[in-house]
């Protein structure tokens, strides 16, 4: 089961450097460990991490085998209108997961 | 060996056990492991949008209400609100269970109610959906102080606890005590050795990189004193448990807690 917790400030002034914190449940297995009979497990990872607000992208992680598990990625950008915050990851083995949050610039 | 060097012997073992129980720390020196963490570390567990172990809690929070089982019931069709019901209760765990006639962990309990109350089959040790559910019950107890019930049907129990806590076992002949109660604050290779109270748990460890049980943590320091660890559900490592929850009573209990 992907789940993921978002926080973004609910209400904003406009013009405000707001911080989005984002969390994600993902193994991030790195496709170099190998299980106790010597095969090597698979590499399952987010390749990749888009955020998008109104529809124009505002942040964008590429994401390598060296990330912990549960990727935590926090980043700013500036409240210019109200609207929808998307975010975006895809991984390995068909990985996609989405999620939107409401924001409101005052 | 002359009888002189045998007295000797069993005088120092004397002394070795007599320091073993002056050495039960005083409830003013007591600190949770929170307060052994580095700064970021404790950030991450303080802010519940850094926390990864509030994913299981989420998950969790599903778990509770959907329906499970031949009675197709979930936990809240009897429970109801667990923000309500469920407040102090992972915080008086492990508690007595009549019908089994022994005390029980939060994570027996679920699967107690699963089993008995849901006629769904018992989830396994350290799998995602009990750790879920533990975690998303645990939670509803942060803040509160810790309190297992001690009476007369669970003093036997906690006895046999504190006495494992006390047993030298594995290759490394090291009792629990001998870390946690006469070096803890000082450095076992790089890590500081904490006092070993379990207000947190389940916690997501940094070096496991999920979210685990006190039984898990339990067979690792098991393991680290190469000593063959119980297996899961052993009525030893409830005990332990028990013994552990007893001796933090009162510490505030801080599911789902972070730790390195």
């Amino acid at each position: 089961m992907a789940s993921a917790l978002i926080n973004v400030p609910p209400r904003v002034k406009r013009g405000e450097i707001i911080e989005i914190k984002t969390l994600i449940s993902h193994t991030m297995e790195t496709g170099f460990r190998r299980t106790q009979l010597g095969a090597l497990i698979p590499r399952d990872i987010i390749r990749r991490f888009t955020c998008t607000y109104n529809g124009t992208e505002v942040f964008r992680a590429e994401l390598h085998p060296a990330i912990s598990a549960n990727p935590f990625i926090v980043f700013s950008t500036i409240a210019v209108e109200s609207g929808t915050l998307e975010f975006h990851w895809t991984g390995d083995n068909g990985f996609s997961v989405s999620q939107s949050t409401a924001i409101l610039v005052e | 060996m002359s009888s002189r060097r045998r007295l000797a012997t069993a005088l120092g073992g004397l002394a070795f056990a007599a320091s073993a129980l002056a050495a039960e720390l005083p409830s003013a020196d007591r600190r949770s492991g929170y307060d052994f963490m580095s700064r970021e570390t404790r950030a991450m567990q303080d802010d519940d949008t850094a926390n990864p172990a509030m994913l299981w809690v989420l998950e969790g929070g599903a778990l509770w209400t959907r329906k499970a089982g031949a009675a197709g019931r979930a936990c809240a069709d009897c429970h109801g609100d667990a923000r309500a019901t469920m407040k102090g209760v992972a915080a008086r765990h492990p508690s007595f269970d009549p019908a089994r006639g022994r005390p029980v962990n939060l994570e027996q309990r679920i699967n107690a109610c699963r089993t008995d109350r849901q006629g769904a089959p018992p989830l396994a040790y350290e799998s995602r959906e009990l750790l879920a559910l533990a975690a998303y019950v645990a939670r509803q107890s942060r803040g509160q102080p810790i309190e297992v019930a001690i009476d007369p049907r669970t003093q036997p129990f906690l006895e046999a606890g504190r006495a494992t806590y006390h047993r030298r076992q594995g290759q490394l002949n090291l009792a629990c005590s001998q870390c946690h109660d006469a070096n803890w604050g000082r450095q076992l290779a790089g890590n500081v050795i904490p006092q070993a109270h379990p207000s947190g748990y389940p916690l997501y460890r940094l070096e496991w990189q999920g979210l685990g049980s006190l039984q898990r943590r339990l067979r690792n320091c098991l393991v680290g004193i190469r000593a063959e660890p119980y297996e899961y559900g052993a009525p030893e490592l409830v005990q332990l448990e028990l013994y552990l929850m007893w001796r933090a009573r009162g510490m505030t209990f801080e599911a789902p807690a972070v730790r390195p």
